[in-house]
């Protein structure tokens, strides 16, 4: 898979609700291959590809947006106070800078520690752009940044601020570009809204009415000094999800999964993820249900700005969701 | 004296009890709007013809229902155990006069005096599940006479003015309801305007996710009340919005991030009309905004609020300049909507 698609979509600004410049992105890798393109009310990408006629309708979700912060107040000073877009853990943010639609660049950093060992609560940080007055602020109340952080390829570790979830959105596309035939009516879904309560793929899944769903996303691993226990590991195949908070997958399609991956020769690892969840989870219970299930690109540090993935599972994510489309489906 | 806020909020409408809200607003509509209908959960629906100059559907909400009480049990001594429905501080309950049940007997939640109140008692806060409601019954025979369990009850505000504030309760979303029956009273607009006073949003946003998927509409407005924070503060940190200066824009809340389109032209369309607005403070809270945008294919959705002090409690407080801002701004956003907005590339 090629870096420079994944460069340009991990360092592209998209806090959820503000998608579009990744959407713009987006579009022309996969206008050429795909049968109809269009984008909902929400601002979902729905990309179709279509079957023979013999197979499902499956839907395909990788949401474009990632988690950033959001404006609440300026100080006469003109300091920024913010509240969170998703899950943003304030361990992970002096010192960090953040990025608005208009370009500015923001610090970020936090009041006075108590004491060093403890970290303040999100209300106890700043974004510093700069100004030194109100009035000198280029941004205001209301605008959305995300995360600020270049792209990094060392070997086969990729490591950006917004693997979670371009890196989805880059197996999306590389499927749809690899996928020459299938039997199914496959859209691939970019979504919109997913870090904040997966309110984009509800939409979609609504509209779409599919019989399957597959979310492509990141999820956590335990291979890390003194790492909560989990059985994922970077770098040995994308995870099969059996279970997360937000859903059970269906088990026939995890059935399938396993098959197609080990007739193709394809590592995996089976994923029971106990806190969060995927679109997956929307498509399942929208409508009058869908067999729902997830292929993981495991990913250590999510909801940091250095999330990290292997270059291998990702390109055994493409491999395994190719293979799965391009046979009929037994669910 | 703006006599549909005072009959609207002191009205008695807890949630899952709208009716008698629901009746009053029947009539405040009546001869304003084309057809109109109540669905399976108690919402209002109804429609006021367009000049048929635009084929979009907008639907308006503004919710009914208020926070306020439900008797659990009545108790030997005739008194009645409660329980809030939806948010209610139990700090704003103890000594209050409350309207019990549809025939609204009047009741006060009882507070022991200061006299008898043991020194560590006085700084502590009573929890809601020990208070009880007195209404001056004997025994628990004389109270089922008057009382069921389950009948809900709403505080015994009236309606005042004083000058440009107005102070009453339910403001939170009977401002809301007060809004969308002026827009109903007015010209028609280019498009079918959809009205949705719904049922239950205090316990969950209930009714308006029915009332979405009746309507289906190409783009919603919703017509909040929303809390001010703007007290005295010895920090320079973020007042919600402040009273007096003009309608509150929603740009994000716990629950939704509102249509960043829609929210661009409410905000153009207040600087063009010359009428003041403020953002809302983005971060907590929710509206019925958050059901009506994920609704069937997902819908285009925002929310206009006016702020007021003190909501969710016995009496809260707006300024009727913000209140008369917001029917301007909804007016003048709703007749300068236009598809082109939402068309994406």
């Amino acid at each position: 898979m090629n870096n420079e698609l994944i460069q340009k979509l991990v360092e592209a600004y998209g806090p959820s609700g503000f998608e579009e410049q990744i959407r713009e992105l987006i579009r022309p890798e996969v206008e050429p291959y795909a049968d109809d393109v269009r984008v909902d009310p929400m601002g979902n990408l729905i990309v179709h590809k279509k079957g023979d006629g013999s197979g499902l309708k499956v839907m395909v979700a990788a949401h474009m947006d990632e988690i950033g912060v959001m404006v609440s107040h300026i100080t006469k000073e003109g300091f920024l106070r913010f509240t969170n877009i998703g899950g943003v853990y304030p361990h992970t943010l002096m010192g960090n800078r953040v990025q608005f639609a208009n370009g500015t660049v923001g610090l970020i950093y936090s009041e006075r520690l108590e004491a060093r060992e403890k970290v303040h609560s999100l209300e106890k940080h700043y974004i510093d752009v700069g100004a030194s007055s109100r009035e000198d602020v280029p941004v205001e109340v209301g605008d959305a940044a995300g995360f600020r952080r270049t792209f990094l390829a060392q070997g086969a570790m990729l490591s950006a601020k917004s693997m979670d979830d371009r890196i989805g959105c880059a197996v999306a596309i590389e499927t749809l570009q690899r996928l020459e035939r299938t039997p199914h009516d496959v859209y691939f879904v970019f979504s919109v809204q997913e870090e904040v309560g997966t309110r984009g793929a509800q939409a979609a899944a609504n509209a779409l009415e599919a019989d399957v769903g597959i979310a492509l996303d990141v999820t956590r691993t335990g291979d890390t000094p003194e790492a909560q226990p989990m059985s994922v590991s970077l770098g040995e195949g994308p995870a099969i999800k059996v279970k997360d908070s937000g859903m059970i997958a269906h088990t026939g399609l995890v059935r399938a999964m396993k098959k197609r991956a080990e007739a193709e020769g394809i590592p995996y690892q089976l994923e029971v993820l106990e806190r969060g969840t995927t679109d997956a989870r929307s498509i399942q219970i929208a409508g009058a249900g869908a067999a729902a299930g997830t292929i993981s690109i495991p990913c250590r540090y999510v909801h940091s700005q250095s999330e990290t993935v292997h270059a291998e599972d990702v390109e055994n994510s493409v491999r395994l969701l190719v293979a799965l489309l391009a046979e009929p489906l037994e669910i | 004296m703006n006599e549909i806020l005072q009959q609207l909020t002191e009205a008695s409408g807890v949630a899952g009890d709208e009716k008698e809200v629901r009746l009053l607003i029947r009539d405040l509509i009546e001869g304003h709007v084309d057809e109109w209908q109540v669905d399976t959960m108690g919402n209002l629906l109804a429609v006021k013809r367009g000049s048929g100059a635009s084929e979009m559907r907008v639907l308006v909400d503004a919710h009914m229902d208020e926070v306020g009480l439900i008797v659990t049990e009545i108790d030997s001594d005739g008194t009645l155990k409660f329980l809030p429905v939806g948010g209610i501080s139990p700090r704003t309950l103890l000594g209050k006069v409350v309207k019990v049940g549809r025939k609204g007997l009047t009741g006060v939640i009882g507070a022991r005096p200061i006299h008898l109140l043991k020194a560590s008692q006085r700084d502590s806060i009573v929890k809601t599940e020990s208070m009880r409601i007195d209404i001056g019954a004997k025994k628990k025979e004389d109270a089922t006479k008057k009382v069921k369990v389950g009948d809900k009850a709403t505080f015994a505000t009236r309606y005042e003015e004083n000058g440009a504030t107005a102070m009453g309760k339910a403001f939170d979303d009977r401002a809301g309801c007060a809004v969308l029956i002026e827009l109903l009273r007015g010209e028609p607009y280019p498009f079918d305007l959809h009205a949705a006073f719904t049922v239950q949003e205090e316990v969950g946003l209930r009714g308006a996710t029915v009332a979405a998927y009746a309507t289906k509409p190409d783009v919603a407005l919703v017509l909040e009340c929303t809390p001010a924070y703007d007290l005295p503060n010895e920090r320079d940190v973020s007042p919600n919005v402040m009273l007096g200066q003009g309608p509150a824009v929603y740009v994000m809340d716990r629950v939704t991030i509102q249509d960043p389109r829609l929210v661009r032209h409410i905000m153009r369309t207040a600087e063009k009309n010359e009428i003041p607005f403020q953002i809302r403070q983005p971060g907590g809270g929710g509206t019925n905004t958050a059901v009506i945008q994920r609704a069937t294919t997902g819908i285009p959705a925002a929310t206009i609020a006016t702020p007021a002090r003190y909501v969710h409690a016995p009496t809260g407080m707006i300024n009727l300049d913000d209140f008369n801002n917001v029917i301007r701004l909804a007016d003048a956003t709703l007749r300068t909507l236009d598809a082109s907005l939402f068309e994406r590339t």
